[in-house]
């Protein structure tokens, strides 16, 4: 949800009127949506639409519900890779074995997406699709290396992570294409894992969260994958961070490099409430701790 | 338009005509007249709306009344009904869990998925349980304490803080 | 015999909220009635050119639209001046804004339509054309010489200003030993009850009559505005607040959108039904806070507070709040600066400053966290300075327990209090000596804890005298009808109203052991100005003290009536008898007759019963407390809090309350309001906060940014008691609803000043966000290196 754009004059809390309509595949939810022109959106959780849609925030004449699309829904593993499907709810993240054994930043990430009730509602490819940079589960997904099936009137494609986020609110999905799967790839028994956050209150959006993941081989990391969120438009990958982890052994000294590194990968925007240094400050506290902490799965 | 919504509140089987931008919510507290489903901020953030949507918590203020389609809704009317959560209010009422009670429904529907969930739950996981649920009258903790007792109560064990209260 | 009071009862009417039957004015629905919309400025400050409905009109539902001409000589405007606030000024409001915009959401048209969701639809067409001023912001720059006026119908931005002083306090300032100072902020904040406020008016034209189904927790004082600017007598307006979703002092002045109401159900004939929507209630709720205080205190060399002077400059919006003005709460501020210690001489200063924004008002524990806010941070900084323990040096100044009555610096005057007493039990409680030893192994770990104390005094049982003086239509007095049915039952229809605080169920304690009946045999109405009497009903801090004292009263000459009627009937001398166990006993204990039979007799029968005899078995009872001015409550709370001093969060460990409110009536209610109120405390404290940009727009005005204090963060509250009953009263009771709001946040800030105390940081901000501990540690950082 775009608060910052909140109108703040109040009087607004019921949705404008709009056209409900259920897809039962994915070619009748193109339909629809082409159909509408463009002034169509897609209906998962529905706990970022409708409430932007009852602060008169968006508009769309026409919902399409895709709630009960075969393709979206199920957890399973094939080819190497964990697919979880669009549908998933948050809920279902955080207490999915499949997930826990082989995507654990998502299930460390899930009980920090606000709280137990919406996590029974809100979708995972919803989360995704909406790509709120305050958000858990993109940064996860780009720790993760993941990749987003995307399937549309053109075919079926899967997207890189590191692709996916443009900007803020903003993926690589085409225009009625749908977010149908994410894909992770299989991890290493060994590859170590760590997630947390920093928020004021327990559920409410991070000031700053990192998700992070690395393998250790002979004793030194490889292949370190670093997301910060909540600091920029996007969920930020951070590369000189990951470069300064790579090669060398988790070590407090490798750690500390890798913090002041944060100031490579990081350019928080400029908010009133948290000045961009501070941001930093935080981002490289938090990094430190995630990082002293990492483990691999039990 | 308006959908024909075929659903089930409270055990009963529901036939309405209902607008799209409806929310189940506004369904529930006008077309129904469950008045016991509370609306405290309609954007998800304080959790007066609670329902059980087939069995979990939902917020109905974030739910459209057509989203309900061919599910289970139960309210706090119905709840109250079926006896399902008698213990827990009666807990609630022991330890004076609560003062205006505009906050009760949600919190009797967060309390009552967690012990579901969790039949022995600290008091920091009652207390994570209820991170979407404010209230802005009793400051907590005897929800925190009339949830612990009720989970102690259907353990079968004996528990002290709330029978001082009596 | 005392059975009831005192007891642990459980309140009856929560059984209808746990079952979902609660009954809102935000559930209730009429025919005909329709919902009303407020379109409001998007800006802080301006004029407006045009407001164009036209478009908005023809949208489907709509069945009128109403801009300030229409609306607004409906309704007499409202001043919120009080005469005894001597030179205050604020101009007169009505219902919509007229020319000028005063704040952001300042309604501008009111649209009425048949469903909400429709009138929210035609809200988006309303075209508004307004020339944008300057907004006044900040209340010092306000008061500048050549400020521009916040409000242009005012003389100036200065609401009102006041001083209050001894005669010596200079001299004490210059013969100290040591001085110590601070100058802290505390921010706005406001009340959110979670039932928002909600409004259903509904006249009918062919009787005249207007009923308000009205979310407050003052009818009778809403009955008299309504008949008086609306031109209506007082017997037509009948005003019903059923079950009320908190209210905590915000659901008592007089708003725009509650006025809007009752003048459009005037106009059309229809119920109006108004329910804030929660980004609405950011923006039209009072506020609360607020201030900016310089304060300092002289002590001599043992630590004995000789003086205190403080300069209070708060911020209240562009217009003061109706009735009980936007003053209210800085001039309690300034009385009670310092009020539990043995301090001779005190001069503080009010300046009250008019500026764009919602105004500010009365909302729970009003002045209190800002008096003892500063208070105990002087005394904290005068514990170091002196080095003394902070129970020590309070020890030492606080008024001593066999000193009373005791007239304050301020001028209140205590007729017993005990502070002494609760700080020993405090101490008992934290045993500060552990704590401070296990801080100081955790500080090796890099853990940073700190404890803080706080002392208090509140003000409760205002009398008549408090506003009446200044000529405010708000009653300080309550009044009860007490009645025993036919079956022996009894039934209490009392003035003070219940919002969860327990009202009812101590009410029916009190009737009970007046009647020696049970309880469960009480029904209590309350909430309806046709069906109850006249009355101050829930404000300040009353309901017990003065309410209970009222129905005491009021059960007691329903006992002496009963007595006399069964004297006749059992020919015995009514003095020799008396009411236990439903009956009717005499000196032996023997029960002569039951109240059933009395009932009976009196209904049915009252042909049998001797000639003259009264056999009216319902009686009324008005109560004004008497005596001392104000019966004013003590305590002492203690806090505890982590401090993480890399990312400034805080985590409240555990937080101490020792509390005296006299009388206890009923154990359970008096701890949880307790607790409520340690939580709204806490909450500003930490985390809530009204956050305003330069153009007077509100940027925090919803429940996921503005953040209220939530279970995960708030912490277990240990509570004990001294009990000091007040003797103006028979049942001896005075009110706590405030004790916990009154002193949580600066117990709060002595804590976090403590576990920072090693860094050399110290807050002096609320709320103590981590941005500001944060700047707090890192401004030490640079004092210590660049000193
Ligand atoms: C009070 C509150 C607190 C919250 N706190 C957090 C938090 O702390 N962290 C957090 O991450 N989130 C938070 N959220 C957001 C929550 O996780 C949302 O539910 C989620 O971001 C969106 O998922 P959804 O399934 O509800 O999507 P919807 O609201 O249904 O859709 C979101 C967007 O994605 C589009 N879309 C949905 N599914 C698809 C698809 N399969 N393909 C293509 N487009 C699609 C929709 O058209 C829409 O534009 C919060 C929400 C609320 C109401
Ligand atoms: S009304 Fe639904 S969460 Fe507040
Ligand atoms: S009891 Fe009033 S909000 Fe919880």
């Amino acid at each position: 949800m775009q608060l910052e754009e909140l109108r703040t004059e109040g009087g607004k809390v019921k949705l404008p009127s709009f056209e409900y309509l259920r897809a039962r595949s994915m070619e009748e939810a193109w339909a629809l949506h082409s159909e509408a022109g463009g002034d169509a959106l897609y209906l998962s959780g529905g706990h970022s639409v409708v409430p932007s849609m009852a602060l008169r925030l968006q508009a769309p004449s026409r919902l399409i519900d895709i709630s009960q699309i075969a393709e979206l829904r199920g957890v399973s593993v094939a080819e190497g890779a964990l697919r979880i499907g669009a549908m998933t709810r948050h809920a279902e993240v955080l207490a999915d074995p499949l997930i826990a054994h082989h995507a654990p930043l998502l299930s460390q990430a899930a009980p920090h997406v606000a709280h137990p009730a919406i996590r029974n509602r809100g979708t995972i490819g919803g989360n995704l699709a909406l790509a709120d940079p305050a958000s858990e589960f993109p940064a996860a997904v780009l720790a993760l290396r993941a990749e987003i099936e995307a399937n549309g009137p053109d075919g079926r494609r899967l997207i890189a992570a590191d692709d996916f986020f443009l900007d803020l609110y903003e993926t690589a999905l085409a225009p009625g294409e749908l977010l149908t799967a994410i894909h992770v790839p299989l991890p290493p028994e060994s590859r170590l894992f760590g997630f947390d956050e920093i928020a004021r209150r327990r559920g409410d959006y991070a000031m700053v969260g990192v998700a992070a993941q690395a393998d250790v081989a002979g004793g030194v990391i490889a292949g370190a994958s670093v997301t910060l969120f909540s600091v920029g438009f996007t969920p930020v990958r951070a590369r000189a961070a990951e470069q300064a982890l790579d090669g060398a052994p988790l070590s407090p000294e490798s750690i500390a490099r890798a913090q002041a590194a944060l100031a490579q990968d990081l350019d928080p925007p400029d908010d009133p409430g948290f000045p961009p240094e501070r941001r930093l400050q935080l981002a490289r506290v938090l990094l430190g701790r995630v990082l002293s902490r990492m483990e691999p799965v039990k | 338009m308006k959908h024909l919504l075929s659903t089930t509140v409270n055990g009963e089987q529901v036939q309405e005509a209902v607008s799209p931008r409806t929310s189940l919510a506004d369904f529930l507290r006008e077309d129904m007249g469950l008045t016991g489903t509370h609306l405290g901020c309609e954007m998800g953030a304080c959790g007066a709306c609670l329902v059980l949507m087939d069995g979990a918590p939902v917020h109905a203020c974030l739910v459209l009344a057509v989203q309900a389609e061919g599910c289970t809704v139960e309210t706090i009317e119905g709840l109250t009904e079926t006896g399902a959560a008698a213990d827990l209010q009666a807990r609630f009422h022991d330890r004076n869990a609560l003062q205006c009670g505009y906050c009760t429904n949600g919190m009797l529907m967060s309390a009552q998925a967690l012990l579901a969930a969790n039949p022995d739950p600290s008091r920091d996981e009652i207390r994570d349980a209820l991170s979407g649920n404010y209230c802005r009258c009793t400051g907590y903790e005897a929800i925190v304490d009339a949830i612990a007792a009720t989970a102690s109560d259907r353990a079968g064990r004996s528990e002290t803080k709330t029978e001082a209260a009596q | 015999m005392t059975l009831h009071i005192g007891q642990s009862a459980r309140r009856e009417n929560a059984r209808r909220h746990l079952a979902g039957r609660g009954r809102f004015v935000s559930d209730l629905t009429l025919p005909r009635m329709l919902h009303a919309v407020f379109v409001r400025s998007p800006m802080a400050r301006g004029r407006i050119l045009e407001i164009d409905t036209s478009e908005a009109s023809a949208c489907p539902g709509v069945v009128r639209i109403f801009t300030a001409p229409e609306l607004n000589v409906r309704c007499t405007p409202w001043v919120g001046t009080l005469g005894h606030f001597a030179g205050m000024q604020s101009p007169p409001m009505n219902i919509l804004a007229e020319e000028e915009v005063l704040w952001t959401g300042h309604p501008v048209a009111m649209i009425l339509a048949r469903s909400r969701a429709e009138a929210e639809d035609a809200a988006e067409l309303v075209m508004l054309d307004i020339e944008d001023a300057e907004p006044v912001t900040d209340g010092a720059a306000a008061l500048r010489p050549g400020a521009p006026l916040a409000n242009p119908a005012a003389r100036d931005n200065l609401c009102y200003e006041a001083v209050l002083e001894t005669a010596d306090v200079d001299a004490a300032f210059v013969g100290a030993a040591h001085v110590v100072e601070t100058s802290m902020t505390f921010g706005r904040h406001t009340a959110v009850t979670l039932e928002p406020r909600a409004v259903i008016a509904d006249f009918d034209a062919s009787s005249g009559a207007l009923t308000v189904h009205h979310g407050t927790q003052t009818p009778y004082q809403f009955q008299d505005v309504y008949a008086r600017h609306f031109g209506l007598s007082e017997g037509k307006v009948r005003v019903i607040a059923p079950d009320v979703g908190g209210s905590f002092g915000m659901k008592l002045h007089v708003y725009n959108e509650e006025m809007g109401a009752v003048a459009a159900s005037l106009i059309l004939g229809r119920p109006v039904r108004y329910v804030a929507d929660r980004l609405e209630s950011f923006l039209s709720d009072i506020h609360a806070r607020d201030h900016i205080v310089k304060g300092r205190m002289a002590l001599d060399a043992d630590g004995t507070i000789l003086a205190m002077e403080v300069d209070d400059l708060t911020q209240v919006g562009a217009v003061s709040a109706y009735p009980r003005t936007s003053a209210a709460e800085g001039n309690q501020v300034i009385r009670l600066m310092g009020a539990p210690y043995r301090m001779p001489d005190y001069r503080g200063r009010l300046s009250v400053a008019f500026q764009n924004k919602v105004q500010t008002s009365q909302y729970r524990a009003v002045g209190h966290p800002i008096a003892c806010a500063v208070t105990e941070a002087l005394v904290e900084r005068a514990a170091e300075a002196t080095e003394l323990d902070p129970f020590e040096i309070r020890a030492r100044n606080l008024i001593a327990d066999d000193a009373y009555p005791h007239v304050s610096a301020t001028g209140y005057q205590f007729e017993k209090l005990s502070h002494q007493a609760c700080l020993a039990k405090l101490h008992e409680m934290m045993d500060p000596e552990a704590l401070r030893a296990e801080h100081a192994s955790l500080r090796k770990q890099g853990i940073h804890r700190g404890f803080g104390i706080a002392s208090f005094v509140e003000i409760t049982n205002p009398g008549a005298a408090f506003y009446g003086v200044g000529g405010a239509r708000i009653s300080a007095q309550d009044g009860a009808v007490v009645r025993m049915m036919p079956s022996g039952d009894i039934h209490c229809a009392i003035s003070v109203t219940e919002q969860g605080q327990g009202t009812e169920t101590i009410i029916a304690q009190v009737v009970a052991d007046q009647l020696g009946v049970t309880p469960e045999r009480v029904s209590v109405t309350t909430g309806d100005t046709a069906t109850t009497p006249s009355g101050g009903a829930t404000w300040a801090c009353r309901g017990a003290g003065i309410g209970g004292e009222t129905a005491l009263r009021a059960g007691r000459r329903l006992r002496d009536r009963i007595l006399t009627l069964a004297g006749a009937l059992v020919q015995a001398d009514p003095a020799s008898l008396r009411l236990e166990n439903g009956a009717v006993v005499d000196g032996s204990g023997a029960a002569r007759i039951t109240l059933e039979e009395i009932g009976r007799i009196a209904t049915y029968r009252p042909d049998t019963l001797p000639d003259g005899i009264d056999h009216s078995l319902t009686v009324a009872h008005h109560f004004a407390p008497t005596g001392y001015p104000f019966d004013f409550t003590n305590g002492i709370q203690g806090s505890l809090v982590e401090v993480d001093v890399e990312t400034g969060l805080v985590r409240i460990l555990k937080h101490w309350i020792v509390e005296d409110c006299g009388r206890i009536i009923n154990p359970l209610l008096v701890d949880e309001q307790i607790r409520g109120g340690v939580v709204q405390g806490l909450g500003p404290a930490f985390f809530e906060e009204c956050q305003y940009d330069a153009d007077g727009q509100l940027t925090n005005g919803s429940l996921a940014d503005y953040l209220v204090p939530m279970a995960c963060e708030m912490p277990d509250i240990e509570i004990a008691h001294i009990e000091t009953p007040t003797g103006d009263t028979i049942l001896g009771a005075k009110g706590v609803g405030e004790a916990g709001t009154a002193a949580a946040g600066a117990a709060a800030m002595n804590a976090v000043n403590d576990a920072l105390r090693p860094f050399g940081a110290r807050l002096t901000q609320t709320p103590m966000t981590p941005l500001r501990i944060l700047d707090a540690l890192d401004a030490a950082r640079e004092e210590r290196t660049d000193p």
